[in-house]
């Protein structure tokens, strides 16, 4: 039991924890201390000082983010020297800020702009700095744009890079008044190990990081007449997107978003989910190979463990820091590459269109996918198999820019084909469901039974935020075909954050771990949480994006990957078998080894 | 003809510890004892801020931790101070001795000194003088090691939860207090960081006792100090003097007779101007300074003299607090503006309550005392700010 202790906050009694902060205590009463460089994801910094409270007879003020809360303290939060020293520090920072906020992406979601509101900050106190600052702006990323202009150095973006993610591609450089965020040899963040996965985006309180919008573009596309625009929705999209548009967290918006999109004027609505359920197909198998070939054919080119291949940013994380275990990576294309490559061949042959006509767009939950729709191998149909990718924030935008009123759409379905699909390609969105739905396809394939857990649900895998989670399954009354299996324990490891990708990826380096299969998901929890999603993001959005994801998967009526019609029929029609020469050509990939520095 | 200031000779001359023999007889004393006669002696730390040197020393060996340091902080950065090398030059025993002592009391076995970047060329006398502190710690049988690391120059590493981060190979940027270094130091691990002089007063104390030593000085400023005497005065240099002089004595034995103000403390410190030097006093009751005292004559422009120091802090802030990296800039664009005449008189009074705030707001001690030179040198020299 953690010991109590009783503080005074603007006359009132709080009892908090002993190690509460004067913030979280302040909370907890329901007192409002604005903060800006504060997030609940990340240590605390107490750099920006907007959160400063008079303690006590304390001539100097205290950081109530920082200063931990103490018994008989008293603290007052709103006195006119702390509404001066506040309105202060916001003015210093406007004074370093490039203040053109009818040109920022963030115009409207900035938690800087808010707070100069809150302060009625009128003509400027002092001096505009934003001349003397050499700031330079990079746009040569695919992903992400970084205006160091709209700055205000609180460093959520260094703790994002190197906390969550141990990328580190962002820091700080210099002291004083030359103190920036920057990278590298400050080198352009292409060229760096950015992996591209936008946590950092999520957590920026300015404009200063935002994802490349390709908005105008898709609309250009969309009013083309010779053009045949077709979208696909990823999983985590469809329980995020009603934050973008004023709905409260943990909202399954599936059919309003459907309407959404065909009320944008897209030629086709069609939905990643069912490449994610043919990814299942596709990588089961691959899983299943790799095992026969190192136990019955004692192989020695094969590498285990088999790692998940579908969270780009985990891809690019990899290519820097392990290089050596690319092998290990599933061959699969994300499902978003799937699609990309199936819509200009296998949609078009189906539907009678030129490829050429076709412009591919994709809703993603992702920053990463855009770097990843411009790799040079994500060419497999003849074009450039998705041509833009648009984050969940994105999509909001234009659904706002084309007045429909979000709430009041019916729910639509998607059209077909390439439109179906199933509860395990739902749980995509979370950590721990690509081995969730892996798992129960493998090992139905292997003994002709479904997973022996209830409902099919199969907890021990469901991966947890802020932590690996290790499981293993006993593979038992084989099919003949597999006997090798028989017996064989399946050691399967899920991981959220590339942190924790790293602190797997060493155990499996060092010989310390044993396992056969890995899931990582870059993001923390997954694509839910992914650094293309509605902003803010904090614990308690994300679980309740979490619950959102599984009660999808629960209400879908067919829920393993095998059992998708659509699936079925695109195998017989046009792919052959799994791993089959098609397959290879248009679904599978391989990786480039790139250098940390 | 009679001295003006009260020359001391405690810390340089007398008695250099030629064979460690202050440590030795202070390693048979009791902790308790020890800490006793520091917080009689009165002695508050040398780097500036005085803090009770007993207190800090209590406090760490309080901590139920078995990993325990002790740092001597040389980087003595500060503008105007130069007093550090000079004891690690001549006295470096009495340095070693100090820290020793500090290690005996808390329950430290590692102890390192923090050297200024700049002061590399002092590395291998010192590092000879280790090896000989080495041999005769050994034979006392005092499990006790220091190491020498190097700063790289940057004014904030100054401030202990710096010097900590830069020892610890990260960005020298100040921490969060609290926790305060006697908690949680470097490594995390309960330590002492005392300025260089400071542990030099511990073996003085230890050698002379509380009582000799509280003749020394005023009740609140006990003992005596290492000035770093610079400026406008005939006989720059270094100068060991009682504390608690009022500064009028100063400023006649070290001025040049046209002394129009004294920067006590460095670019950190208060500006003295000379209606006000018959009422200060140097000293924690008055003005305190790290050792740093610049004499100023008619000369000089004290704008000049300001807008020097504000480049100074804008170029040396770390830049992770905003007070004190837009702060500095403001305040220095803004008397600049002032001065060209494109901002009104009145916006020095803007800035007066931006200094204020910086010293309320900073997160640590380099932001909190720009205001002290600014508001110092704008409210006594205002009309030179102007015009």
């Amino acid at each position: 039991m953690a010991e109590k202790l009783k503080l005074q906050i603007d006359g009132i009694d709080v009892t908090v924890n002993n190690g509460t902060t004067i913030l979280d205590a302040a909370r907890k009463a329901n007192i409002h201390i604005p903060t800006l460089c504060y997030h609940e994801d990340l240590c605390v910094a107490g750099n920006c000082r907007v959160c400063v409270v008079e303690v006590g007879g304390s001539k100097a003020l205290v950081p109530a983010c920082a200063m931990p809360a103490s018994e008989g303290m008293q603290v007052r939060t709103n006195t006119g020297k702390v509404r001066l020293a506040r309105k202060h520090i916001v003015e210093l920072l406007l004074s370093e800020h490039n203040a053109d906020c009818t040109k920022c992406y963030k115009n409207g979601n900035c938690e800087l702009q808010y707070l100069a509101s809150e302060m009625l900050t009128g003509d400027p106190l002092y001096i505009d700095l934003v001349p003397e600052h050499n700031y330079t702006i990079d746009r040569f990323n695919s992903a992400i744009i970084k205006d160091d202009s709209k700055c205000i150095r609180c460093q959520r973006c260094v703790r994002t890079c190197e906390e969550l993610q141990s990328v580190s591609a962002l820091d700080v450089a210099y002291k004083g008044n030359k103190m920036k965020i920057s990278t590298f040899f400050e080198n352009p963040l292409f060229e760096v190990v950015c992996t591209n996965c936008g946590q950092c985006v999520l957590r920026c309180p300015t404009g200063a990081l935002i994802e490349r919008n390709y908005i105008d573009q898709v609309w250009d596309a969309i009013y083309n007449p010779n053009k045949h625009v077709v979208v696909q929705t990823a999983p985590a999209v469809r329980i995020a997107l009603g934050e973008s548009l004023g709905m409260a967290p943990g909202k399954i918006v599936t059919g309003k978003m459907v309407a959404a999109l065909k009320r944008l004027g897209f030629d086709a609505v069609l939905d990643t989910d069912f490449t994610a359920d043919l990814t299942i197909i596709e990588e089961g198998h691959e899983l299943l190979n790799r095992l026969k070939r190192v136990l019955v054919d004692k192989d020695p080119t094969v590498a285990l463990p088999m790692a998940t291949s579908c969270s780009p940013g985990w891809i690019k994380f990899i290519e820097h820091t392990f290089p050596e275990y690319l092998p290990n990576l599933s061959s699969c294309k994300s499902p978003q590459q799937m699609f990309g490559a199936l819509a200009k061949t296998y949609y078009a042959q189906k539907k009678g269109i030129d490829p050429k006509t076709i412009v591919s767009v994709s809703i993603m939950p992702c920053t990463a996918k855009k770097f990843e729709a411009d790799r040079p191998e994500m060419r497999s149909s003849g074009y450039k198999d998705v041509d833009f990718v648009l984050t969940t924030r994105e999509l909001g935008i234009m659904i706002r820019q084309a007045g429909l009123d979000f709430e009041s759409l019916p729910n639509e379905h998607f059209d077909s084909i390439m439109g179906e699909s199933t509860g395990a390609a739902v749980i995509f969105g979370s950590t721990g469901g690509v081995m969730e739905a892996a798992l129960r396809t493998a090992y139905e394939v292997v003994t002709g039974r479904p997973v022996p857990f209830e409902k099919l649900n199969i907890l021990p895998v469901r991966g947890t935020e802020g932590e690996v989670r290790e499981a293993s399954i006993k593979i038992e009354k084989t099919l003949p075909a597999w006997s090798f299996l028989e017996g064989v324990e399946l050691k399967c490891v899920v991981a959220n954050g590339l942190a924790h990708a790293k602190r797997v990826m060493q155990s499996v380096k060092d010989g310390t771990a044993n396992y056969h299969f890995i899931e990582i998901m870059a993001c923390p929890g997954g694509c839910l949480g992914g650094g293309g999603q509605p902003i803010p993001t904090n614990p308690e959005v994300r679980s309740k994006r979490k619950a959102a994801i599984y009660e999808e998967d629960m209400g879908m009526p067919i829920r393993k990957s095998h059992e998708n019609p659509e699936i079925a029929e695109i195998y017989k029609e046009f792919l052959g078998e799994p791993l089959g020469h098609k397959s290879h050509e248009l679904l599978h990939t391989h990786y480039t080894p790139r250098k940390r520095y | 003809m009679a001295e003006l200031v009260q020359r001391v000779d405690l810390i340089f001359g007398e008695y250099s510890d030629e064979k460690y023999k202050v440590l030795e007889e202070t390693l048979s004393r009791s902790n308790e004892d020890i800490i006793k006669d520091l917080l009689n002696s009165g002695l508050k730390g040398r780097g500036g801020a005085g803090f009770p040197t007993a207190m800090k020393w209590k406090y760490a060996a309080e901590q139920p931790v078995k990993e325990k340091y002790v740092v001597c902080n040389a980087d003595e950065g500060e503008p105007g101070t130069f007093k550090d090398r000079e004891i690690l030059s001549k006295v470096p025993r009495k340095v070693f001795s100090g820290m020793a002592i500090c290690a005996k009391v808390i329950g430290a076995k590692k102890g390192f000194i923090y050297l200024r970047g700049e002061y590399r060329f002092m590395l291998p006398a010192l590092q000879v003088e280790l090896k000989e502190f080495h041999v005769y710690a050994k034979k006392l049988k005092l499990d006790f090691t220091i190491e020498i690391k190097m700063g790289s120059g940057a004014y904030i590493c100054g401030e202990e939860s710096a010097l900590f981060e830069s020892m610890e190979g990260k960005r020298g940027e100040p921490r969060n207090k609290p926790p305060y270094p006697t908690v949680s130091g470097y490594l995390s691990k309960p330590t002492v960081i005392n300025n260089v002089e400071t542990f030099v007063n511990v073996v003085v104390i230890c050698r002379i006792g509380p009582v000799q030593y509280r003749k020394l000085g005023t009740q609140d400023s006990r003992g005596s100090k290492v000035f770093s005497v610079s400026g406008d005065t005939p006989k720059p240099g270094i100068y060991e003097l009682e504390l608690g002089m009022p500064l009028v004595r100063f400023v006649e034995e070290f001025g040049d007779g046209d002394t129009k103000a004294v920067q006590v403390g460095g670019a950190s410190g208060f500006c003295v101007p000379m209606k006000k030097f018959k009422d200060t006093i140097i000293g924690f009751e008055g003005v305190p300074t790290g050792g740093s005292m610049m004499i100023f004559n008619s000369s000089r422009s004290m704008y000049n003299v300001l807008h020097n120091y504000l480049g100074f802090f804008e170029e040396e802030s770390c830049g992770q607090c905003t007070p004190c990296r837009v702060g500095c800039q403001q305040l220095k664009k803004g008397i600049e503006a002032v001065k060209r005449g494109d901002k009104p008189v009145v916006y020095l009074d803007q800035l007066m309550k931006l200094s204020e705030t910086m010293k309320i707001t900073a997160k640590c001690g380099l932001g909190q005392s720009v205001a002290n030179s600014f508001s110092s040198i704008v409210n006594n020299f205002k009309e030179e700010m102007i015009y």
